[in-house]
Order: structure tokens, then sequence, then C-alpha cells
């Protein structure tokens, strides 16, 4: 149901030995789809064992759909996709990806945007400070990043101007509460890096009284998790379910049958009784008393906590 | 395709109005069982669905010039009934190239659209207009760009800027308004525009559905149906107009009320929009007389059923209290007891024609 998007990498420009921006255009001489800043995109990656499928910001995108540029971080512990990104791909590498989504759009009537990068996560928040100085409107980013990095970064934001964008060598280098403190009233945050950098944010920030809806974090959807296994108590079959892959998905895929409609998480009609294993709940229909219970799932967007869920059907 | 329009067509005194056996056929009958109570009836607005009024994604059907007609007597009256807020002023833009996109895209006969950078060429066939307009310059249009496309199209339109996790109606071009007020209603944030659905707020129906559309992708439109009844095909059935319309609610009677009192159904889609992250609301309105629509046996029993059994609540806060009984009278006619399959597709392929009793 997803459309699909045939991407060509026109530029490679290693930033540092783990940051590595590509420009893509489009492998058919397509227009790419206009995107919002704060977009992402999921490429597929063919690694040797299979595919995977990541979720990269768009830093950068052309005018008039010519091109998306993204930064890619190498990291030691990749299940394989930043590594395939980092030795595989070359100029002219053909490569499918979903069509941008945007879970960090600006909002209309943000006064100032404060910025709050850590490390990689500095990605999306390239677009949105773009977009906000090419309007002439006011914004603030604090990055932070190991000392090695800092250069890269510093040249990352250089753009923006001193005064505006700074970086910090270590997570202790600036005092959240001084920073929020002087913000005006109608100062939205967006935030992306480590969770527990977010968190950080989110918990200083709501404790000085900031209101919850103009806290922003980059979440790419939380559309997939870990894979996990599902049984089905009836027919006694199981069924494999993939990061990337709903568990609504993975039934359909099996030909259950299961009645849905929304396909995400409101309406309620696939909701179904869970025999053993935890659900993560991700719906909105449930209230939080038959969350708690484990007794239902909603399989179009919850998961399983561990490794397999048991299902009535 | 070729659509056989029905150019007389009138939606105010004096009335004029019916539907093709083929329009009749294409209906989207809202009800998919026998009893109708609320819900979140979300789903993927793709193209093709139980009947093909779903075949499009603004659905182009034989009564497009009449109602185009209507809009543009209306907005003449009363101009306020297309507003946009100026911080919308990018997702007007954004919302005229989908929806004259999607038009090409499922009606190629009907519409084209000619691409020369910035300066693009559109032609309305039906509508006889040919306009060369730079995109993203309003003064190079006859009037703002969403005034302009949804003059063109079916349905009232309004887009909702998202902000603060909430959705805002920040511009409107409704001239077929069901109830309801857009001039008061501009502005309202989500749950300020619902709060007269009590019934449904109670039930948290749209906590949920805010939750959903705040998630709404580009190229991933959604859809549902709502439905009341109105007597008379009249599109402007809005609040400040009532003292036109609400005494026609006093009119129907056992012998008038197959041709007077209408089935209103309204096949709403949502698009997120690419340029601004707005979000676009098509609230496709479709009409078909009791007496049409019992020519279908499935819908003629299911209605009879599912008024019938409507909750007092709805029915009050439907305004449908003064001649309900009189409709459930007239419809049990058509309901032999007989069951009736899931789902809303009408189950034949045509219609017996009219004055042959089954």
């Amino acid at each position: 149901m997803m459309d699909t998007l045939a991407l060509r990498v026109a530029e490679r420009d290693l930033l540092s030995p783990t940051l590595l921006r590509l420009r893509l255009t489009s492998a058919n001489a397509n227009k790419l789809p206009s995107v919002t800043p704060g977009s992402h995109l999921v490429l597929d990656l063919p690694v040797k064992d299979g595919a995977r499928r990541n979720a990269y910001s768009i830093t950068q995108a052309g005018k008039g759909g010519t091109f998306y540029e993204i930064i890619v971080r190498h990291s030691p512990t990749s299940r394989g996709g930043s590594a395939f990104v980092h030795k595989e791909l070359t100029v002219d590498s053909i490569l499918n990806a979903s069509c941008p989504s945007n879970f960090l759009a600006l909002e209309s009537t943000a006064k100032k945007i404060l910025l709050i990068g850590g490390g990689v996560g500095v990605t999306p928040l390239l677009a949105l400070a773009r977009a906000r100085m090419e309007r002439g409107e006011t914004l603030e980013f604090h990055q932070f990043c190991t000392p090695e990095e800092k250069p890269v970064f510093e040249s990352l934001l250089a753009p923006f101007g001193q005064g505006v964008a700074c970086v910090h060598a270590g997570r202790n280098a600036l005092d959240f509460q001084t920073l929020f403190r002087r913000q005006p009233l109608g100062t939205y945050i967006y935030t992306c890096g480590p969770n527990a950098m977010m968190e950080r944010v989110l918990t200083e920030a709501t404790a000085m009284g900031w209101p919850e809806r103009r806290i922003h974090q980059e979440s790419f959807g939380a559309g997939g998790g870990n894979p996990f296994t599902v049984t089905l108590a009836r027919t006694g079959g199981t069924i494999p379910v993939a990061e990337d892959q709903t568990l609504l998905d993975a039934l359909e895929s099996a030909d259950v049958p299961i009645t849905s409609l929304c396909r995400g998480g409101a309406c309620g009609m696939c909701r179904t009784p869970v025999l053993a294993g935890t659900p993560e709940h991700r719906d909105h229909f449930l209230s939080a008393d038959e969350k708690a219970s484990g007794r239902w799932i909603m399989p179009c967007v919850s998961r399983a906590h561990g490794a397999c869920l048991t299902l009535d059907l | 395709m070729s659509i056989c329009f029905h150019r007389d067509e009138k939606f105010r005194v004096p009335f004029h109005f019916s539907n093709s056996d083929a329009a009749l056929l294409r209906f989207p009958f809202p009800f998919p069982e026998d009893s109708y109570t609320y819900s979140v009836n979300i789903e993927p607005h793709t193209r093709g669905g139980p009947t093909e009024a779903f075949s499009a994604q603004f659905d182009v059907d034989e009564h497009y010039i009449a109602e185009c007609q209507d809009r543009a007597e209306l907005l003449a009256a009363e101009p306020s009934r297309c507003t946009v807020l100026p911080h919308m002023h990018d997702a007007e833009w954004d919302a005229l190239e989908l929806i004259m996109s999607d038009m090409v895209k499922d009606y190629p006969d009907l519409f084209t659209l000619t691409r020369d950078g910035d300066q693009w060429t559109w032609h309305n066939r039906p509508l006889g207009l040919q306009d060369t307009f730079t995109f993203g310059n309003a003064s190079t249009l006859p009037c703002g760009p969403f005034e302009y496309i949804t003059r063109q199209a079916q349905g009232d339109f309004t887009l909702q800027d998202q902000r603060d996790g909430n959705l805002f109606l920040d511009g409107v071009t409704v001239t077929g308004a069901a109830d309801y007020s857009p001039a008061f209603d501009l502005g309202m944030s989500f749950d300020e525009w619902h709060g007269p659905a009590t019934v449904a707020t109670e039930m948290g129906i749209f906590d949920r559905a805010l939750q959903y559309l705040l998630k709404l992708q580009v190229g991933r439109p959604v859809r549902r149906l709502n439905w009341t009844l109105t007597v008379n095909p009249r599109f402007d059935t809005s609040a400040e107009n009532y003292p036109v319309w609400g005494p026609d609610r006093t009119t129907i009677t056992p012998d008038n009320i197959g041709n007077s009192l209408f089935l209103r159904v309204e096949l709403q889609s949502l698009y997120r929009l690419p340029g601004s992250n707005a979000i676009l609301f098509n609230i496709r309105t479709y009409f078909a007389s009791f007496g049409e629509l019992c020519r279908v046996p499935k819908w003629g029993r299911r209605l009879h059923r599912v008024l019938r059994d409507l909750p007092p609540e709805l029915a009050a806060y439907k305004g449908l209290v003064r001649f309900l009984p009189t409709a459930v009278a007239y419809l049990a006619a058509f309901d032999d007891g007989s069951p009736t399959s899931p789902g809303i597709a009408p189950d034949i392929q045509s219609l017996r024609p009219v004055g042959c009793p089954a």
C-alpha cells in the first residue's frame, strides 16, 4: 500500500569517519514528491542476510523535487543497514525508498523554535532550522556531540550564524534550566538525539511548566520495533512479525481472517484477544484499564514486549 | 467514461433533482449493517470500493455542473462561505495542486493540466473553463487558489492547520453545511467544532479520531461516511439560513415522503498536503430520495431497520424527530423481513423500471 520511490545516489560526501552525506535524486528522472521540513524517508537496504528498512531524516530537499539529502551515521552496533550505506552505496547506486512521512512538522503559531540535537539527531533539525531561517523566523539551535566531532557539527551549523547556533562538546556543557528559562513565551522545542537526552529535555521543560504539546521529539512515527512471533491458539500456527512489519500485515500475509478498517489504532475493528504474552500497546482505542489487563491487542499498530504473543485466532 | 450531466437541476426552490439508475447504483449507501451507532469508521481512501462512488479521489458524477452552479449562486450571495485565514496561503496552493492532479488522473477526458515551470494551464471541459496562471501567484487567478479550485469540485472543502497537538479549521469553502455554520466554526479546534455532537464526544470518538488524523501522511488519504436526512435536495442547510429551510421539516406527509425526504450522505475524505503540512477535508455530499433508495431492495430493508432502531438521542441530534415516525412507517412497506448481506453494496446490477411492482 505504500508508494515506492526509486532513488539514485547523486553525490556522496564523507563528513567524518562515521558520518556520510548522500544526495539522492529520482532514478527515473521524475520529480520527487515535495516534502515539509522534518520529513524522513525509509530506505530499503538489501543487506546480506535479507533487507533492512531504515528511516533517515531529510536534511535538505531541492526546490521543485530535484533531490533529497540525508546524513547517515555508521554505528558500530549497526544491524547492517548503516554499514551497507557506508560501504556499498556509491555514486549512481539505485535504491528504493518509501514516500516521505513527517512526524516533526513546523507549526504556524511558533514565535520561536528551540532546537536541541544530539549526535546524528542533528539531521531533521537542520531542515527545520533552514526553513525558519529562509522565512526570517526566529530560532535557536543547540547541538551536542563528542569533542572529536565538534568541528564537523560546527560546519553543519555554520549557515545559521553565531549566536543562533552553538555546538557543545559533552552532555553537561549546557544547563537546560538556564536555557529554557530565558526563552520567550510561544517557543516550541524540537529535539532529536539519544533517548536519554530527549527524555531529559522533556522532563526538565515540563517540570518548569512548558506546555507538553510544544515539545516535539523525532519518533519516525514509531512504526516498527523488535521482531516477534505470534502463535494462533485456534489453528496452532505460528507467524513471524518482522521489525518493519505490523502484526496486522503479518496476519494478513498469512491469510488469517481478521477484520480491520483504519489501520491506525483508532477504529477498534481489529481488536483481538490475547491469551499469552504481553502486548506493547500503541493504539488510541483501548482504555487504560483494558491496556493494563493485557487481554486485548490492536494488531494494526501494537506489538509485543518480548519474543512471543499468543492470540485467540 | 462519459458522464451525461444533468444541467437543469436546482438545489433550491423550485427544486429539480433526480438520480439516474446508474447514479443510484453507485450511491455510497452509509449503513454496512442493519443498525447504526457512532464509531471511528475511518479507512484508507484508496481508489475502488463497494460502489463506483469510491472509484476516484474527488468523485465527479452527473450532478457536477449543477452543483458547481449552486455553489456559484450561494457564493455570489454570501461570499464569506469561502474564507481562508492568512496563514493558510501555502495550503491553498497545495490544495489546488492536489485536486487538479487527482481530477486529471481520474478524469482525463474532462480535465487537463499543462505545466510549463510555474506557468500552468487548466482546462475544465464540463464547465467550459480554460485559465493560464502562475503557480504561487494568486493575482494571476480570478480569485484565491482555494476558491478557484473548490468552485470546480463537488462537495464542501475545509483546510485544517495542525498545531499544539490539535487541528484548527482555518479555511472553508462550505456551501452545503448540514446544519452547522462554517462562519461560526472558522478558527475552532477539532474538539470545539465537534462540540455539538455530545454523544460521540462522550464515547471518546473524537479523541481517537484526532490522534489518528494528527498522524495522517502525505499520499495516504483516508475516508469515512456520515449521513443525515434532509427535506428536499437542498445543499445549503446552514445554521445561518435555518429560517429558509427549517420550516421544510414540517412539510413531510405519508403522501410526499417518497419524493421529498432525502438520505444525505457525506463521503468525507482527508488528505495531508505535501507543501504546508495542512489537512484538506472534502465533504462530498450525495442525495437520494427515499423513493429512489427503495428501488434497491437491500437498501430499503436496511434503511427501515436502521431508522426504526435509531437511538432517540441520535435522532434528536440529527434533527429527525419531527418526521422520523412517518419515515419508518413509509419504509416498513419495503422491509419483508428477509436478511441483508453485510456491507453497503446494492447487490444488484440493474434496477427494475419505476412503476413495476416487485
